[in-house]
């Protein structure tokens, strides 16, 4: 399936009224759009990067950015991620609002201490004397041919960082609404997008459109069970639905897309419909989102499982580079039609 | 430069102070009121008097876990300071911080470090951000000399002088990193011919005399002021304890050595300066002295006295607008 059919009902729960005019617009195109609509609404805004202005980013999401605002607005960095990820820490600090292009998540080993121990710190040891707005945004996740470095998801690290916001877009609009909501956050958030999205298309608001943070979306109702699921999981989840509904199966899907604070109402009140879970990431499953998730559920809804919830996550090897490996180390959509006729059982 | 009597015993009072302040610190580690571990700056006085006095109200100091000194010269009330180190709801931090965070950006203090050179990059950062918000303030970053063989610095460094930032690195050289010899970890004998690499100018000075590190400090800073930045000044300087509270600073160093950097105590120095400049002097600085003590004493018993922070506050301020 193509990931675009995900924008006929993604964006629910959303502040946009459906009525409004549409354009359509690629994942990276959205995003580029919200970086200019912001920048042009508050000019506190910066970007700093590696090739992201006279370039425009190696990905093309900050094409024209340079030249629409200026070279002191959007910055060309050194490869030197520790030392412009501080740098945004402490921009952040003083009154600026830093938009940081980290270019693959995988890279964000070597900044690791300015995310983790200076902006998701600073605020709480502080007392409060200090605010890190800062958004870091960054792609994540495999395509064909990527290697063990150029490939991985770490959203479950940064969701453990108490402090971090972490988010993960699926549709154009969804990348639009949050990374506004992003920018406009007075936190630290990890805005992590999927490369494989990014040429992706889909109907986008032409009105302003900011989508809160820390809010699921219910992507598709049904009752047998529910689908938890983000980023470039979500058309695999979605196909997998497709194909459930022809044996009968009626599943609901929920974009979970904001990974900390985790929306758990949301997740909580699809389970009480439905009493079944399925959890789908494309993030190793050892220590993964899916984990949290499942802990919630029993946690918080034990009464109303009728089964064990059921996880389908990346296989806990480093991801090999050989195409042939893929769907052995990927989720696939076999792979989700499976478990859930388990889950069934 | 001329320095005035008047100046020269604000300058005392202050490094006085800080000594004191951390003595006692010490004090209150070895009874088990201060938990964990602090890093004293015992010696090294001149080095954060200097600097700061060299600063206007509007500049902004990024310092580390061995700042008290650094976080006091900037007219950090000592009480609130205490009160930080004891863990008191009344701390800089409301007790979150402590030794090693003592935040106060009323008075140009932002949170200080406990990841050694994390915050050179920082720092850059908040020079940035004065730029761009066209205010004049500069940057005051202050490290170890251990801090400069960690990436992060030479990153920060490269970054402040392709972006001409305003910011003064200031490397405080005590001769250790926790019980490493310096110049054990480099090959030479200059961390500051390392820097001018980066395009940097560099400034050498005696850190034990508060006068030197003042003066250094003035011009570093007009530059950095005019658009000269980022100035680096590496200051010599020693401390005359141990890493921490709980290392005697005996086992990697001679006693010989000790002795010889003691004898050049910056409080001494700038009693013997203050003594050839004006003779009733030892009579004034006596006074001064007990003045200071009876004033952190009442400061540590404030603070000794004050509640702990409650559990409601916790979960507060890990984010803006929610409860974590
Ligand atoms: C990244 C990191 N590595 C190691 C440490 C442990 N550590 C704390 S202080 C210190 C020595 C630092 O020496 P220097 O920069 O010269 O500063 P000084 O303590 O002498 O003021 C070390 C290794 C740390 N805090 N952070
Ligand atoms: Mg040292």
């Amino acid at each position: 399936m193509h990931p675009s059919r995900l924008n006929e009902t993604a964006g629910q729960g959303s502040t946009a009224a459906s009525s409004q005019e549409m354009r359509e617009l690629s994942y990276a195109q959205a995003i580029n759009v919200a970086l200019a609509e912001e920048m042009e609404r508050d000019e506190r805004i910066i970007l700093l990067g590696e090739d992201i202005g006279a370039y425009g980013g190696v990905f093309r999401v900050t094409q024209g950015l340079q030249e629409r605002f200026g070279t002191h607005r959007v910055l060309d960095t050194p490869i030197s991620e520790a030392g412009f990820l501080g740098c945004a820490v402490g921009a952040a600090m003083c009154g600026l609002r830093p938009v940081v292009e980290i270019m693959y998540v995988d890279f964000t080993g070597v900044a690791m201490d300015q995310i983790i121990n200076q902006a998701a710190k600073l605020a709480y040891v502080s007392g409060g004397q200090v605010r890190v707005p800062l958004v870091i945004r960054t792609q994540q996740g495999a395509r064909p041919g990527a290697a063990a470095q150029h490939a991985q998801c770490f959203e479950a690290i940064f969701a453990h960082i108490p402090g971090l916001r972490v988010v993960t877009p699926a549709t154009p609009r969804d990348a639009r609404g949050l990374l506004k909501a992003a920018i406009r956050c007075d936190d630290p958030v990890v805005f992590l997008e999927h490369k494989l999205l990014y040429s992706t298309t889909g109907l986008v608001p032409l009105a302003e459109e900011v989508i809160p943070l820390g809010r699921a979306s219910l992507v598709r109702s049904g009752k047998d069970v529910s689908l938890f699921s983000y980023a470039a999981m979500l058309p695999v989840v979605m196909e997998a639905a497709d194909r459930l509904a022809e044996m009968g199966v009626s599943a609901e899907v929920v974009d979970v897309r904001s990974l900390a604070p985790l929306d758990e109402e949301t997740l909580l009140s699809s389970i009480r419909r439905t009493n079944r879970a399925l959890i789908v990431h494309e993030a190793w499953r050892r220590g993964g989102l899916g984990a949290e998730i499942a802990a919630l559920l029993q946690e918080r809804a034990f009464d109303y499982l009728d089964a064990p919830v059921a996880r389908v996550a990346a296989c806990d090897v480093p991801k090999p580079f050989s195409p042939a490996f893929d769907a052995f180390y990927l989720p696939t959509v076999e792979k989700v039609v499976q478990a859930v006729l388990t889950l069934l059982r | 430069m001329q320095w005035s009597v008047e100046k020269l015993l604000k300058l005392y009072r202050l490094m006085f102070l800080i000594r004191t302040f951390e003595e006692r610190c010490l004090r209150l580690s070895y009874q088990g009121q201060i938990a964990g571990s602090i890093h004293l700056c015992v010696g090294q006085e001149a080095v954060a008097v200097g600097a700061a006095e060299a600063l206007q109200e509007e500049d902004l100091t990024v310092t580390t876990y061995r700042g008290h000194g650094h976080v006091l010269a900037r007219g950090v009330d000592p009480y609130r300071a205490f009160a930080e180190m004891l863990g008191r709801r009344s701390g800089l931090c409301g007790g979150k911080g402590g030794s090693m965070h003592l935040t106060a950006v009323a008075q140009g203090v932002l949170p200080p470090n406990s990841i050694v050179a994390a915050g050179l990059p920082i720092a850059t950062g908040v020079a940035l951000a004065q730029r761009y918000l066209r205010r004049t303030s500069v940057v005051l970053c202050t490290f170890g000399e251990g801090a400069l063989n960690q990436g992060a610095a030479h990153e920060a460094l490269n970054l402040a002088a392709i972006w001409d930032l305003p910011v003064i690195f200031l490397c405080e050289n005590n001769g250790y990193a926790e019980m490493t010899p310096a110049y054990s970890m480099i090959k030479g004998e200059s961390f500051a011919a390392r820097v001018r690499a980066y395009g940097i100018a560099t400034y050498e000075v005696d850190g034990m005399d508060v006068c030197a590190v003042a003066e250094g400090t003035m011009q570093a800073v007009e530059q950095a002021r005019a658009g000269q930045g980022p100035i680096f000044i590496e200051a010599r300087t020693y401390r005359f304890l141990g890493h921490y509270q709980a290392d005697p600073g005996t086992a990697y160093r001679s006693a010989e050595e000790v002795q010889r950097w003691r004898a050049r105590d910056p409080l001494k120095l700038l009693r013997a300066r203050l003594c050839e400049q004006q003779v009733d002097t030892e009579r004034m600085l006596t006074a001064l002295e007990e003045e200071v003590k009876a004033y952190l004493e009442e400061c540590e018993r404030r603070a000794l006295a004050d509640p702990w922070p409650e559990a409601e506050v916790l979960t507060e301020g890990v984010y803006a607008s929610i409860q974590a």
